[in-house]
């Protein structure tokens, strides 16, 4: 019995495996294609000169991550929702993956917005409502790790995580709502209600095409290190599970 | 069904992170019966306990009072729980009156002034019925806990270590109560330390050793020496 | 229920099951619980009010040479000090029930367990309005600006019920965790930013003296937080004590 499912667990860490070095892969040509599309590609901002124009080329990162950031969280609150449901562990790690790899991703939607900031509004940092809410949920999102980290029974962690993940992620439109209409700068880029947003352009077909790059190129990302680090938590479980099992 | 035992743990398991604390017990309490726990601290006992009153769900294995199980009953099963627990389970800054009356309303009693009487004086603190329980001795404080856990005539009692912090007059009293409260429809498990107290007061003793249920036997015709050799050979490695 | 049990000898003393009213009666038991304990003990309240007041008092100093008016920094005054002051108290309404043991007590009382959140949500806005109350007039004296306006007080008790809710059930998760009182702000906090920052602007607005168009939709922000959470806390209060 023990041998079998030795076997089936090898042929299932060899699937895996393989599944996980195809996301690999693949995330690193789609992130080659975005940095050539992003850089090269991509027709200049027309309506924008100088350091402001260079910079813009940044826009296409900084939505990327914004687009993997959110995809993350949604996954994050799937996974906590379903761990409440069904009480099944791999959900929670669903959970908790998304989230280490959702602060990473976000953290990166905050830098790169702060890099822009500085040629186009000419500071790193201001209370805009985009960049306070991004912020804001990278703040909730540690606050939901060290939350874990002070909590000592397994169960215990993954239930009142899962119950905080539900919270964070119901927060973070009302944050986006009031931060916006607390104060705005920021350029909506597809809304078109906010053209007079200091930095905002036209988007042309070049540009339209690069953004559908950075999508897939982050969704990618996302799904490479979500994996890697639940099927690494899932790991750490079971190596647990069997430490329980020698000492009882 | 209405023959069967009123407390019924089956095959409860129970781990807290590394360690396993409950490996399998199997305990039935028939009505009009008192059972003591007995084992080392550490044995389990206050985790079984615990579980039996539902305040925390076993890995493994399941509990059933009356027949009805926590899945089933529901919140409604609680009724039938009365716990002292090594904790009071009471209020400091209210009196022991205060205390009793907001048990009696989150317990829906009928007749609870009446009810708050009867049971102030069934443990003797009718005379300091006003006072802050912070203001109350150990002992005292003991006693109100064990007219917490009576007040709504619960068919199940469950005593962890009620005689702790009583005095011989306090430990007599309790005595007294478990006799006057020894009726056909009622269960009582409870703990101690004290062997002679166990082996006094209940029908049967059940050893605890390590999470598992070692011993079981009738107190009918035991000695206090008796139960002491079975206790020492109990916690012996095997 | 088995047979045995509800045919037997002991229970006529208790009611058994219940409508929706005996189930506020128990919420109300549980307020009125928190409420005669904190007469008696003033620990909470004590507390609360204490801090805010010296709270605005410092920064009353720390703004009084660098801010040209009081009211431009009295509206974040009054809603910082509230969050900051409104944890102290969270932090007991679970906290002194894990310090003392006494949870158990209410966990096994026969009603839906989220009679205990209402009871303990009830307490803690209880609290947190009376410290507001006081806050109010120091903040006129200090600042020099009245408050007490019709609109902001309505934001109070919309934003201190959204900010109450969120923080029982958060004061629950928290209770037995390691570090408790510096774990709860810091799962508390951001998830306020909502509140507050509806909260600065309305009563920013109503300072300015605009009109109430230009502010009704934060009343509205406030309304959907409380109903959201509220509900939220409610389903999901009973899970907190399934494992352990």
């Amino acid at each position: 019995m023990s041998t079998q499912t030795l076997s089936a667990s090898k042929t299932s860490v060899r699937g895996w495996e393989m599944l996980q070095t195809a996301l690999n892969i693949a995330t690193a040509l789609a992130m080659a294609a975005l940095m050539w599309a992003a850089l090269l590609y991509a027709r200049p901002a027309l309506n924008l000169a100088g350091d402001e124009q260079l910079a813009q080329r940044i826009f296409y990162l900084h939505m990327g991550c914004n687009i993997g950031a959110l995809v993350a969280f949604l996954m994050s609150v799937t996974g906590s929702i379903v761990y409440l449901l069904t009480r099944d562990m791999d959900w929670d790690r669903v959970t908790q993956a998304s989230i280490e790899t959702g602060i990473i991703i976000g953290l990166g939607t905050v830098t790169t917005g702060a890099i822009w900031a500085k040629p186009a509004w000419n500071t790193f940092w201001t209370w805009d409502p985009r960049l306070t809410a991004s912020t804001i949920t990278v703040l909730i999102y540690i606050a939901y790790l060290l939350f874990r980290n002070g909590i000592d029974n397994r169960r215990t962690q993954a239930l009142f995580g899962s119950i905080y993940a539900l919270f964070a992620f119901l927060s973070i439109p009302l944050t986006y709502y009031s931060a916006r209409w607390f104060r705005s700068i920021h350029p909506v880029v597809f809304d078109g209600e906010n053209m007079e947003g200091q930095g905002g352009f036209n988007i042309g077909a070049t540009m339209t095409q690069t953004l559908w790059i950075a999508v897939v190129a982050f969704c990618l990302l996302f799904s490479a290190l979500m994996i890697m680090r639940w099927r690494q938590l899932r790991h750490e479980d079971a190596l647990e599970e069997l430490r329980e099992e020698f000492y009882s | 069904m209405s023959n069967q035992a009123l407390i019924s743990v089956q095959g409860i398991t129970k781990r807290f992170d590394r360690k396993p604390v409950l490996r399998g017990v199997d305990l039935a309490v028939a009505p009009g019966e008192i059972v003591t726990l007995l084992g080392a601290n550490g044995a389990g006992k206050t985790t079984l306990m615990r579980i039996i009153s539902g305040l925390s769900a076993p890995d493994r294995g399941e509990v059933q009072l009356g027949g009805a199980s926590f899945a089933t009953g529901g919140h409604e099963l609680r009724r039938y729980i009365g716990l002292v627990s090594h904790t009071p389970l009471l209020y400091d800054n209210l009196s022991g009156e205060e205390n009793l009356a907001f048990f009696a309303r989150l317990y829906d009693l009928v007749e609870p002034q009446a009810r708050i009487e009867w049971a102030l004086h069934a443990v003797d603190l009718w005379p300091r019925r006003r006072d802050a329980v912070r203001t109350y001795s150990r002992g005292m404080t003991q006693r109100l806990a064990i007219a917490r856990a009576i007040l709504h005539n619960p068919p199940v009692l469950l005593l962890d270590e009620p005689d702790t912090g009583l005095d011989q007059a306090g430990a007599d009293l309790l005595h007294g109560l478990l006799q006057q409260l020894d009726t056909a429809q009622r269960a009582v498990l409870f703990t101690t330390h004290n062997l002679s107290r166990a082996r006094a007061w209940a029908d049967r003793v059940a050893l605890l050793v390590d999470g598992r249920i070692v011993q079981m036997a009738s107190t009918v015709g035991m000695t206090d020496a008796d139960l002491q050799k079975l206790y020492r050979e109990a916690g012996r490695p095997a | 229920m088995s047979a045995y049990l509800s045919d037997g000898e002991p229970l006529p003393v208790m009611q058994t099951g219940g409508g929706p009213k005996r189930y506020l009666a128990k919420v109300w038991a549980i307020t009125r619980k928190e409420l005669q304990s904190e007469w008696r003990a003033k620990e909470v309240l004590g507390t609360m009010t204490v801090f805010a007041v010296l709270a605005i008092i410092i920064f009353g100093m720390a703004f009084d040479l660098r801010v040209p008016q009081p009211e431009m920094v009295a509206p974040g005054v009054l809603w910082v000090v509230t969050l900051f002051a409104g944890v102290m108290g969270l932090n007991r309404t679970f906290g002194a029930e894990a310090d003392r043991g006494s949870l158990p007590a209410l966990l096994l009382a026969p009603m839906d367990r989220s009679a205990i959140y209402f009871g303990k949500l009830l307490a803690s806005l209880f609290f947190m309005l009376a410290t507001e109350v006081i806050m109010l007039p120091i903040l006129l004296v200090i600042f020099d600006v009245n408050l007490m306006r019709p609109w902001i007080l309505a934001a109070l008790i919309l934003g201190t019920i959204g900010y109450v809710s969120v923080g029982s059930l958060f004061g629950a998760l928290t209770a037995s965790a390691r570090a408790r009182e510096t774990m709860l702000p810091i799962l508390l906090l951001p998830l306020m930013v909502p509140v507050f920052m509806a909260g600065v602007a309305l009563t920013g607005g109503v300072l300015d003296g605009r009109s109430f168009s230009d502010f009704r939709h934060w009343l509205g922000i406030l309304t959907a937080y409380d109903l959201i959470f509220v509900t939220i806390a409610f389903l999901v209060f009973d899970l907190i004590w399934q494992e352990g």
